[in-house]
């Protein structure tokens, strides 16, 4: 595809680190069915983060749980490296699990809290048996260190005993302790107050830097977002609305509902045009979406065209992708 | 007291009895809010901003609570007033939003049953004249098919929908003035929105005084007339809104800006991220309860600490080195 | 640079708020708890040497000895309507209700806990057909099939401990499925089966040691409600047969000697068993409270 050899040129590498095509991940809420991702497809390049953002019920957090195969995907491929996951057997899945991982958004309940912190980051080597028990509690150190946690005054420590920041540290050493290529975020600075999560962005930026890290960014705050990714990607009610790098999306947005989350967005000025409700309503529900185009129910430019026909992602420039039969012309 | 003011508190100090010593939550706090104004109150977890307005409702429990100072509202003094006095007060006069709707509502009473209550209770109204003022005011707060959503629970609601709920029963009763206690953390962003609107909406209709407590610099920018910025208990700045984005004095207020991610800043922008934790409330240091996390701490910052002291009309901060003095002036992006 | 300095304030004083947070767990278990556990081994320990020790014979009386006899030189707690010594058939009374309480209890979680953490942890059709099966069996009276059973099957201090053992499964069932869901939907629950842990890793490495305080206090309570229960199958003389001696049989004995004329009354023989149930219960009750308590302090400190 040649968008994707041209956002690869800008980016260093062709090779696509995880692939994801046409997923679906439906759940049972007893007899009705609930699409809550309903056909999304993207890539992600080595080294890069593509950050996931939308509103709650957007399906955000179930793609990321999918991708790590902690949620089953109900149809479609999910392609790490060279590997199709959802093809796989239980085993082989399993060791794929050591080069993708997870973050969470609740920091306390990320972690046992019965266990003492230097056990919590060693468990990813007990588990696989990597090195000797003193090579394990060296790089269960190491890490711990490196997320600015003191492993002699504090590695004996239980959760309970730490802050929600300092927990959030410790995840991510028990996340990296297997140096996994593929790093999921799903909120992970939700939960903290402003200053906390600037302490764990910064942190975050460092590691990928050190460990070549890519990292899938799901989170609902746009400027935090913005922020962390190299591109980004918009959801709605189980869709893909838009994908662009993060400049782009956030100053020139193709999508009528990536201009609404904007417009919506609170900023720290004053002189900030007052933001004012550019959605109004709520999302409809999941389990009876609208047919077409899932927005235009809230949608300012809907027309008969969107009820009838799903708008599939096309290119309208290099890098940019839309799902809309009306984008918004520069 | 100018004939306008509608709330004074005046060296407001609080404390909890722990089993592991006195938690000094707010710390000598002052502030006035005139009537039809809005005042701002922010802070990060552990600033005091959520105990001081409770004590300010008088919410707190009384055994293990010690309260000092003075709050006055019109004039009357309320804090550590009988509950019975309060209760003359409470959702006629002053009116709390909470945070988290879900267990702000109560899950097993219909929506209809909990906004009537104010109004039987303290309007002395009849049924079905609380019912209809109660479906008037699902219609104020933008809740679509009243008549259906009355007899709904709170769990067969969106967050959102439980928010303007919330709305509707504090100010069932028409009240003076509204705290908001983070009404709106934990929403999307554009139900966020939809809910500030609504708020400013219904405070300019009502000609109601409102007190935004939030950490979220954004929600406080274009909403409020005056701000107040809290730190370990204590008010570290104090400003009208425009004056405080364009010319803070505190670095904590500096800080707590640059560590926010800003749309308009290109990707991979480094923040500037506050290092170390938020103080013991415990043990409060001596001198200034910033200075150990503060980039410009000095000797002095160290020992002493700093009273709020106002420099500017309106504007006062509390930090013996402010930003607008020893530097040139921040420009926020 | 200040920063340098910053940091190590923060560590030293982190240093100090984590020792001060640790300290609160350690004052709370009380001089009442462990008096308790005292009681609890005394009784244990004397109860499984009682062999060694030198006793009386429990079974058969000594003729020599006033018959009813309070307590007095000779006869610690004085003797019954047979002759026999009632503290040493105290002691050796102590065996029954502790062998069918704990053995009771410890057949229950077998049976019952066990499976509870598996169905909890994996959900399902099975777990929905438990759950529902226990609520079966719990709505059936259990005292009324134990005793229908134990007429039919037969009184041995086996057999009873099995059947109350089993009735008591249900319950057990409940109690770790509860608390197994509460654990099993957290993150880091989710975190573990991300790293790739089996789930037998995660259901003793990670859920285990959650429930475990619940599992230990809810396990005393039952011990102490069997050791009643076997108390009232022995008033319907469906415990273990005489002459061997357990509390409950003690009792039963004894209510007829409340009454009636001098010299054939021995409250003794009700007082002292009652009053030995009562409290080993009241320290089994006390035990499982103050740990519940104490594992239940706050977990977070934000």
């Amino acid at each position: 595809m040649t968008d994707t050899a041209v956002e690869a040129e800008a980016v260093g590498t062709t090779e696509p680190l995880l692939s994801v095509e046409d997923l679906h991940v439906s759940f049972h809420k007893g007899s009705q069915t609930v699409q809550a991702v309903a056909g999304i497809t993207f890539t992600l390049r080595r080294g890069e983060t593509l950050g996931l953002v939308g509103e709650s019920g957007c399906g955000k957090s179930t793609t990321g749980r999918a991708i790590v195969q902690v949620e089953p995907a109900t149809s479609g491929k999910i392609r790490f490296g060279d590997t199709e996951l959802t093809a796989l057997g239980r085993g082989d899945l399993r060791t794929l699990r050591t080069q993708v991982q997870m973050i969470f958004q609740d920091p306390i309940s990320s972690l046992n809290p019965r266990r003492r912190v230097n056990d919590i980051v060693a468990e990813p080597l007990n588990i696989w048996r990597i090195g000797t028990k003193e090579e394990r509690r060296e790089s269960a150190n190491a890490m711990l260190d490196q997320v600015g946690i003191d492993p002699f005054l504090l590695g004996g420590r239980r959760p309970r005993e730490f802050s929600g920041g300092q927990c959030q540290r410790i995840s991510i050493a028990r996340a990296l302790v297997l140096k996994p290529k593929l790093l999921v975020c799903d909120e992970i600075v939700s939960a903290l107050d402003v200053s906390v999560q600037a302490q764990i962005l910064n942190l975050l930026e460092d590691l990928k830097q050190e460990y070549n890290l890519t990292i899938l960014f799901i989170a609902h705050d746009l400027a935090v977002v913005k922020n962390v990714s190299d591109r980004v990607a918009v959801m709605y009610l189980g869709r893909l609305c838009e994908i662009a790098p993060s400049d782009v999306l956030y100053e020139a947005p193709a999508h009528h509902y990536t201009a609404a989350l904007l417009a919506s967005a609170v900023e720290p000025d004053p002189e900030a045009s007052r933001s004012s409700a550019a959605l109004l309503g709520e999302p409809p529900s999941p389990i009876n979406p609208p047919s077409g185009c899932r927005f235009r129910t809230r949608c300012p430019r809907a027309e008969t065209r969107c009820a009838e026909e799903v708008p599939e992602m096309r290119q309208i420039a290099p890098g940019h992708q839309v799902a809309c039969h009306f984008p918004i012309s520069s | 007291m100018s004939p306008g003011t509608l709330l004074e508190v005046e060296d407001l100090h609080v404390s909890f009895a722990t089993s592991r010593g006195s938690v000094q939550a707010v710390q000598g706090v002052s502030l006035s809010l005139d009537q039809g104004k809005t005042l701002g109150i922010v802070g990060e977890s552990g600033s005091g901003k959520t105990v001081l307005s409770r004590a300010i409702m008088g919410l707190l429990p009384r055994s293990s609570t010690t309260q000092t100072g003075s709050v006055r509202y019109n004039g009357t003094e309320i804090l550590n007033a009988p509950n019975d006095d309060l209760r003359k007060l409470w959702s006629t006069h002053i009116a709390m939003v909470f945070q988290d709707p879900m267990t702000s509502l109560n899950p097993v009473l219909r929506i209809g049953n909990q906004i009537t209550e104010p109004l039987k209770i303290h309007l002395k109204l009849s049924k079905g004249e609380a019912k209809e003022t109660a479906l008037s005011l699902l219609m104020q707060v933008g809740i679509p098919s009243p008549v259906e959503r009355y007899q709904a629970y709170p769990a067969q609601l969106s967050g959102g929908m439980r928010q303007r709920v919330m709305i509707a029963i504090a100010l069932a009763c028409a009240p003076r003035l509204l705290m908001a206690d983070e009404p709106t953390t934990g929403l999307d962003v554009t139900v966020q929105a939809q809910i500030l609107d609504l708020l400013g909406q219904l405070q300019h209709d009502r000609d109601m005084a409102m007190i935004l407590v939030t950490h979220d610099l954004g929600v406080v920018a274009t909403r409020t007339d005056e701000i107040i910025v809290m730190y370990s208990g204590n008010v570290v700045e104090r400003a009208p809104t425009n004056v405080l984005f364009k010319s803070m004095a505190m670095p904590y207020t500096e800080a707590l800006l640059k560590s926010t991610p800003r749309l308009a800043n290109p990707s991979h922008t480094r923040l500037t991220a506050i290092e170390g934790r938020p103080p013991d409330l415990l043990h409060p240091p001596a001198g200034c309860p910033f200075s150990p996390r503060c980039p410009y701490a000095q000797e002095k910052c160290h020992r002493e600490k700093p009273p709020l002291v106002e420099a500017a009309p309106g504007h006062s901060y509390a930090c013996w080195f402010p930003l607008t003095a020893a530097r040139p002036q921040e420009v926020t992006a | 640079m200040s920063s340098v300095i910053t940091d190590d304030i923060a560590e030293i004083k982190q240093e100090i708020d984590a020792e001060e947070a640790a300290d609160p767990t350690k004052k709370k278990l009380g001089v009442l708890f462990w008096i308790c556990v005292g009681w609890i081994v005394l009784v244990a320990v004397t109860a499984t040497i009682a062999n060694l020790l030198p006793l009386p014979n429990p079974d058969l009386g000594n003729y020599n000895s006033v018959q009813n006899g309070g307590p007095g030189w000779g006869h610690l707690l004085g003797t019954d309507d047979l002759y026999r010594d009632i503290f040493s058939r105290l002691i050796y009374g102590a065996r029954v209700s502790l062998v069918v309480g704990f053995g009771g209890a410890l057949i229950g979680l077998v049976v019952g806990g066990i499976p509870a953490m598996i169905s909890a942890y994996r959900r399902g059709r099975i777990d929905t057909a438990l759950n529902t099966g226990s609520y079966v069996v719990l709505a059936f009276p259990a005292i009324v099939a134990v005793i229908a059973i134990v007429s039919f099957w037969g009184k041995s201090l086996f057999k009873i401990t099995l059947v109350i053992g089993l009735f008591a499964a249900p319950l057990i069932f409940r109690v770790v499925r509860a608390s197994t869901l509460s654990y099993a939907t957290r993150d880091f629950v989710l975190a573990a089966k991300a790293l790739g842990a089996s789930d037998t890793r995660i259901l003793t490495r990670e859920i285990l040691p959650n429930i475990m305080p619940t599992i230990v206090s809810f396990g005393l309570i039952a011990v102490a409600t069997i050791i009643v229960l076997e108390g009232s199958l022995a008033f319907l003389g469906l415990s273990v047969s005489p002459p061997t001696p357990s509390w409950g049989n003690m009792l039963n004995e004894g209510s007829s000697l409340l009454t009636g004329a001098k010299g054939q009354t021995n409250p003794w023989l009700v007082i002292f068993p009652a009053g030995a149930m009562f409290l080993l219960l009241i320290s089994l009750n006390v035990v499982a409270d103050k740990l519940r308590a104490y594992f239940d302090v706050s977990e977070i400190k934000l």
